[in-house]
């Protein structure tokens, strides 16, 4: 059993998320590429901004 | 070719690899995308894309197992239900994780619930790839 830190899992979770994204909601090798970024981008952003909107309403 | 035969009378010509991938069962990289990640693609001599798939979605799964995630076994509630549906995504991979008895059969610490999802998204994904090399195969998404 691993245990991994929650900013790890988002980020493998992303990871693995965007490569599929990309790979099948785009029709050339470079349009893939750039979609697959674009939703890592948002997966991991939107997760950090949500934590720290989380982190203050708890205050 | 540099400019676009949209429009023209005679039809582009393919050459004799991509016409051999595309004889046969017309569901059959569907069938097999759905069995084993990636494997839909193979069918279709996309290794490059095959090869990421298997390694995206084989990889999520086992890292949702490796964290203990849960395999649902049946459905007593809504929610069960739709994780199962999930989980049957996975294909062979949830198959032979319940005859080895893999996965947790309750979610106990904080990390075993992310692994939980890890494995049902991994289902979604996957059929989202089966249904990718699906449309490859009809001609419906451009090669």
């Amino acid at each position: 059993m691993i245990h991994v830190s929650h900013f790890t899992a988002v980020v493998l979770f992303a990871l693995f998320a965007s490569t599929v994204f990309g790979i099948t909601q785009r029709e050339t090798p470079r349009r893939m590429v750039r979609y697959g970024v674009y939703c890592f981008t948002l997966f991991v952003g939107s997760a950090i901004v949500i934590s720290w909107v989380m982190f203050l309403i708890a205050r | 070719m540099l400019y676009s035969q949209k429009g023209m009378a005679t039809p582009p010509v393919k050459n004799v690899q991509g016409q051999s991938s595309k004889q046969g069962f017309v569901y059959l990289p569907l069938i097999a995308g759905w069995l084993f990640p990636g494997a839909g693609h193979f069918l279709l001599r996309k290794w490059g894309r095959g090869a990421l798939l298997t390694v995206s979605i084989v990889g999520m799964f086992a890292m949702g197992l490796a964290m203990k995630g849960k395999i649902y076994t049946g459905a007593q509630d809504i929610l069960e239900m739709l994780g199962f549906v999930g989980d049957l995504g996975n294909g062979l991979l949830f198959v032979v994780s319940r005859i080895f008895g893999l996965g947790a059969d309750q979610v106990q610490v904080t990390t075993a619930d992310y692994g939980t999802k890890f494995i049902v998204v991994a289902g979604l994904l996957n059929v989202i790839a089966a249904v990718d090399a699906h449309n490859l195969r009809t001609g419906r998404k451009p090669e």
